[in-house]
């Protein structure tokens, strides 16, 4: 498989921390990758070290085979969505989209603009400006003034983040979708694990300038390969060393049933959430757990005894 | 409502110094001149009746208006140069980091010192047997010394010299506010520094050009001070006609009279440009 975008032990410095501390990633041409971790994990930077906006203390960055750590932004092809979409103020919607292709002097300018207007659907906006439109029209436009130029990787800096929840949903669907139709590499960086698991076709997670693990969104969540990973992906219940997602953890009032594994419980407290119920129960070990209960299975009360159980094969081990 | 209006009045309390200050010293005056304006000239100098228009016709004379027209050529040509100038240091500035208060001190630090003591300053570097001159004429590279002084050349010097921090603070703080992503952004869609430059950065710091221009060339427009001294009497402006008017030529209607007419045609230009400001902001 091609290798679109290939970063070889790169390592970012800066005087008063180490922001990316050498990491490696193969990104094949043509899907849909995220960088996942939490605020100050180096995923930014290595977005910016991509983007030429930084120069990497060591290691690489190669695009389509080729190293491209001493060139400019100017001088790369790929292009960012950025976290507050930086479109320029004093251009229109047409100008802004414009912008790439004018620096580059193409030929069929115009046309390409309105294509980019039909495929992020902001046609008969193209005469607005920046500040009449709505926070989901201006991340359209910030989209479709990268993709204009069709670059190598597209990527995309939290990019999500400062629309509304509603729309931020609404918006993983369109932006996986749009990735399918055109076909170009995009490459997100999120701090949602929820973002990066219902949009990638791989992510990688990082943690302190390291990558902990690089998998389908299946693979990190379902097996996870270290403790961090477990945590920062989705709730964990800690039982004798092994990690139980709340959703494959049980709880019944009766003995539970042969070939599950099981630990007398009593139940400190629950939450409804709707479409379930958060169940928490302090085991005979002292270690506390949160059992998601279906709505139907009836409710627990305070101090019910109860027993928690779960299926072997949901347990995630850890060295 | 109670609160509302209980503000209203504070806040005229706190307005009316102001309204005081600038009744006794702007409008007052202002109505003064308009009145000396259009009075006749006394046969001693003096301020007499018939009220006349007298004073306006004869600024159409080709010879005040070649005045007019060259303090215009002068002030325009100070504010295009402490544009150019000043863009450059206004952004370096803005880019310079923890260094950025220094150079902004270093930038207001002549203001320390009064205007008259720094032309002065000019004229001792100068002149014939200035600074400059003798300098080079003991190195031997020249012969005679450069007429350096009493010329437009100097008179544009010390315009710009005087006015260059007023174009510099304004272009300073709209670079200041410039979001630097808008530049990576360009950058990033393939723009190199130069064409950022033109199409990102320059038309984003209009509103602070645009003051700097006013405040630049309003006040070369009516200097008088530096004309005078660097340029000798030589340089005739608008504001040495003015003054001129008042003390040697005892004709304080027709002083005035230019000074009203200088007003109206600068207040114009200014509701011109601040209207093209509104109009670019929709």
């Amino acid at each position: 498989m091609e290798l679109i975008l290939e970063l070889r032990e790169l390592v970012k410095h800066f005087p008063d921390h180490r922001a990316v501390d050498g990491i490696s990633l193969e990104i094949p041409r043509g899907g849909f990758y995220s960088l996942l971790g939490p605020s100050g994990c180096g995923k930014t930077t290595t977005l910016r070290l991509i983007a030429g906006f930084e120069q990497p203390t060591s290691g690489d960055v190669l695009l389509g085979g080729a190293v491209v750590n001493g060139r400019k932004p100017y001088q790369r092809n790929v292009s960012t969505v950025f976290q507050n979409y930086a479109l320029f103020p004093h251009l229109t919607v047409e100008g802004n989209i414009a912008f790439g292709l004018k620096r580059r002097n193409v030929s069929d300018s115009s046309r390409r603009v309105r294509e980019a207007l039909e495929l992020v659907r902001l046609a008969g906006k193209e005469k607005r400006y920046p500040a009449q439109l709505s926070g989901g029209e201006r991340q359209r436009v910030a989209l479709a003034r990268s993709l204009v130029l069709q670059p190598d990787v597209l990527l995309l800096d939290e990019p999500l983040a400062a629309l509304d929840p509603k729309l931020r949903k609404q918006m993983r669907l369109e932006l996986k979708e749009m990735q399918r139709r055109v076909g170009i590499t995009f490459l997100l960086v999120t701090h949602d694990q929820e973002e990066a698991l219902s949009m990638s076709d791989r992510l990688a997670v990082m943690n302190a300038g390291r990558i902990e693990q690089v998998g389908t969104p299946q693979d990190v969540y379902l097996c996870p390969r270290s403790r961090f990973v477990a945590g920062f992906l989705g709730a964990v219940n800690w039982i004798d060393g092994v990690g139980l997602r709340p959703e494959v953890t049980r709880i019944s009032r009766t003995l539970p049933s042969n070939g599950t594994r099981f630990r007398p419980a009593t139940v400190t407290g629950s939450v409804f959430l709707g479409n379930c119920v958060h169940v928490l129960a302090r085991l005979v070990t002292g270690e506390e757990a949160v059992a998601e209960v279906p709505r139907h299975l009836g409710t627990f009360q305070e101090g019910d005894s109860v027993h928690v159980f779960w299926n072997p094969a949901d347990e995630m081990m850890f060295q | 409502m109670k609160m509302a209006s209980n503000w209203d009045r504070l806040r005229a309390w706190f307005l009316l110094p102001a309204w005081i200050w600038m009744a006794a010293l702007f409008a007052a005056p202002f109505v003064i001149v308009v009145f000396y304006s259009l009075l006749t000239r006394g046969a001693y100098g003096g301020l007499g009746l018939p009220w006349t228009l007298e004073n306006y016709q004869r600024f159409a004379d080709p010879l005040y208006l070649g005045i007019l027209l060259r303090s215009f050529v002068m002030a325009a040509s100070t504010t295009a140069i402490c544009l150019l100038l000043g863009f450059p240091l206004a952004l370096f500035i803005s880019r310079a980091g923890s260094r950025k208060n220094i150079y902004l001190q270093l930038v207001i630090l002549p203001f320390w010192t009064s205007f008259l003591v720094r032309l002065y300053a000019w004229l001792f570097l100068l002149r014939d047997t200035g600074l400059i001159n003798t300098a080079l004429q003991s190195l031997g590279l020249i012969h005679d010394p450069l007429p350096l002084l009493y010329n437009d050349g100097a008179v544009l010097l010390g315009l710009v010299y005087g006015y260059l921090p007023f174009m510099v603070l304004p272009v300073y703080a709209t670079l200041e506010r410039l979001d630097p992503a808008l530049v990576e952004a360009a950058a990033d869609l393939g723009a190199k520094p130069w064409s950022t430059l033109l199409h990102v950065i320059l038309p984003l710091s209009a509103p602070g050009i645009r003051a700097g221009g006013i405040l630049v060339f309003i006040p070369a427009l009516g200097a008088y001070l530096t004309p005078d001294l660097l340029g000798g009497g030589r340089t005739v402006m608008i504001g040495n006609l003015v003054q001129n008017q008042f003390t040697t030529a005892r004709d304080w209607p027709f002083g005035s009279a230019i000074s009203v007419g200088l007003m109206a045609l600068v207040g114009a230009l200014v509701l011109l440009m601040l209207r093209r400001e509104r109009e670019t902001l929709l």
